[in-house]
């Protein structure tokens, strides 16, 4: 039991700021494991910054950072991230 | 300017000595938990505390050999880059001083490297002189693992991010390497009386 | 601060309390008229986002709990005693107090009309309230899935929208509400009366199910998922919505 994990859409917020469409329906591919989700159905922690990991293998397939007027994001961990046009 | 909520305080204590509370921060006497990832839950007979990278020669502490070292008790005010501060925090340590007696090195920077996967980075001045500390008690209990027992890096003088959880070992290194937050936006020293958070800070 | 206003273009909303009526001794109902509001789907949810006077900021994730097209956006609310945001939203704020808003968002936690077969919604707590939002979208656009809300609280008085549900499963309409009460039941109760288990799970879920929403404290909702995968439903047709840590 993690109490501290949410589910993607917990990030739907902070991800609204840099992509244009919906994405929590967005669809990505874990690199460490090749897993394909939602990323709603992407585990999300909260710390300094947001992280999002896969929730077959746990790896971090996403970081984000911001400080307000900037965001950084680092994804390394997403092989793609497919989205509607 | 924002919209003001009226009425709207937070969680913080407003009573606290100025000359205490770095530039921007709030005090609390929470201890909020913040988690990058997953509570690791290695058994203490498989954990260990390693020294490697740019060194003469690894070095390796189990559990028992570690908690056999002199340790120390440490009070401190902590700063979390999320804004929260809170004074008076009690630790119960190894001093890094005393994990890196006798080791021969050239390196000027070290990697923290962690269960769970999470690293941070510092200058080994850093650690160094009294500085840093591998913690496992807080307020004289053995540290909890959501605040990254059974043991965490102490580096108080830094961001919180700075302080390990679920610490592991120390790689140093001859050139300054990124960690998990200091590559994505956050600064890469993070002295909270500076506001060092982010890049370009 | 151009950077800024890039970044806050297309977001954030400003909101004035326009009522708040309690539902339970901890949750409270708050309207909101939002300027700008593009209407949303039933299950998204809101980032609320406090400043005080210092600007010192908060800011909270909370679910949307009125249908779309309503007139305002309601927000349903439940007091965490320690908390920094759920007291100030159910105690300190009044009709015509202000505050931010962000979204609609989150899209793929949202009421699917024609999932292709029954849906049970399962609920722990204030976990309701974005379920609430799908019942009452289904009974304004008239769906005719067959869904069953199974809704977890401790005991009766933690009912949150009690009379409202109490109606909502005599319509025949295709709609069901079971309720499970884990501390205290009322001393003619029928129904559950303990944690949403395996066991209860198999005796409420449809052997047909094509989606469950399950949503609540973080711990609620890892328990109901597991229990659920283990009586076999396929991972990919259940959709959680953790609300984050709480014992209840
Ligand atoms: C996507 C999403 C939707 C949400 N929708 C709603 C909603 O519709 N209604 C609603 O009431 N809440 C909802 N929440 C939870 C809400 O965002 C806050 O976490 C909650 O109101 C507590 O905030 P706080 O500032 O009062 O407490 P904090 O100051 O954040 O926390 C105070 C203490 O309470 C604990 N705590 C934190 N969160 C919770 C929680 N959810 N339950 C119990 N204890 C907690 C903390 O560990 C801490 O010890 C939602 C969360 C998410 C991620
Ligand atoms: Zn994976």
């Amino acid at each position: 039991m993690e109490a501290l994990r949410l589910d993607g859409n917990a990030a739907a917020g902070l991800l609204s700021e840099v992509f244009a469409g919906e994405v929590t329906t967005a669809v990505g591919t874990c690199d460490s494991c090749g897993a394909v989700e939602a990323v709603g159905a992407i585990h999300v922690y909260m710390a300094a910054g947001t992280v999002l990991r896969c929730p077959h293998c746990e790896a971090v397939v996403m970081k984000v950072v911001t400080d307000g007027e900037r965001i950084w994001m680092d994804l390394r961990g997403l092989r793609t991230l497919e989205l509607a046009s | 300017m924002p919209i003001i909520s009226r009425g709207f305080k937070g969680r913080r204590r407003d009573d606290a000595p100025r000359d205490r509370v770095p530039p921007g921060q709030y005090v609390t006497d929470d201890f909020p938990v913040l988690s990058a990832g997953p509570t690791p839950h290695t058994p203490l007979d498989q954990w260990d505390f390693t020294i490697v990278g740019e060194v003469d020669e690894r070095r390796r502490w189990t559990w028992d050999e570690l908690r056999a070292l002199p340790s120390e008790t440490i009070t401190v005010d902590i700063s979390c880059v999320t804004k929260w501060t809170k004074l008076d925090t009690v630790w119960e340590g190894v001093s890094v001083d005393t994990l890196l007696d006798g080791v021969e090195t050239s390196a000027e920077y070290l990697t923290v490297f962690c269960d769970g996967g999470y690293t941070t980075n510092l200058p080994l001045a850093d650690v160094t002189g009294g500085q840093a500390w591998i913690a496992f008690a807080y307020d004289g209990e053995p540290l909890e693992p959501e605040h990254g027992g059974p043991a965490r890096l102490l580096v108080p003088h830094l961001y919180f991010w700075k302080s390990a959880k679920w610490v592991r070992g120390l790689r140093l290194t001859a050139t300054d390497e990124l960690g998990f937050w200091e590559s994505n936006g956050y600064h890469n020293y993070g002295d909270p009386w500076k506001e060092q958070r982010y890049w370009g800070d | 601060m151009e950077g800024a206003a890039v970044l806050g273009r297309l977001n954030w909303h400003v909101a004035e309390v326009a009522d708040v009526w309690p539902e339970t001794d901890r949750v409270k109902t708050l309207a909101l008229d939002v300027e700008g509001w593009p209407g949303h789907r039933a299950g998204q949810h809101v980032d609320v986002r406090l400043t005080a006077d210092d600007g010192y900021q908060a800011q909270r994730s909370y679910s949307i709990a009125s249908p779309d097209g309503g007139p305002r956006v309601e927000l349903t609310v439940e007091r965490i005693d320690d908390g920094e945001v759920s007291p100030y939203l159910t105690g300190d704020a009044h009709a015509g107090d202000r505050f931010e808003l962000r979204g609609p968002v989150g899209g793929y936690f949202v009421w699917d009309p024609d999932p292709g077969g029954p849906v049970l919604l399962v609920g722990g707590g204030s976990g309701v309230v974005p379920l609430m939002a799908m019942v009452r979208q289904r009974t304004a656009n008239h769906d005719e899935v067959p869904t069953k809300l199974l809704y977890s609280a401790r005991s009766w008085e933690d009912v949150i929208y009690r009379d409202e549900l109490g109606r909502y499963g005599k319509r025949g309409d295709g709609l069901e509400v079971v309720f499970t009460l884990t501390r205290e039941q009322p001393p003619d109760w029928t129904g559950f009366g303990r944690r949403v288990d395996r066991e209860l799970l198999s005796q409420v879920a449809p052997p047909d199910l094509s989606l469950t929403l399950v949503c609540g404290p973080t711990p609620f909702v890892e328990a109901v998922a597991e229990a659920l995968v283990g009586l076999g439903h396929e991972p990919s047709r259940i959709k959680t919505e953790r609300f984050g840590p709480t014992g209840g």
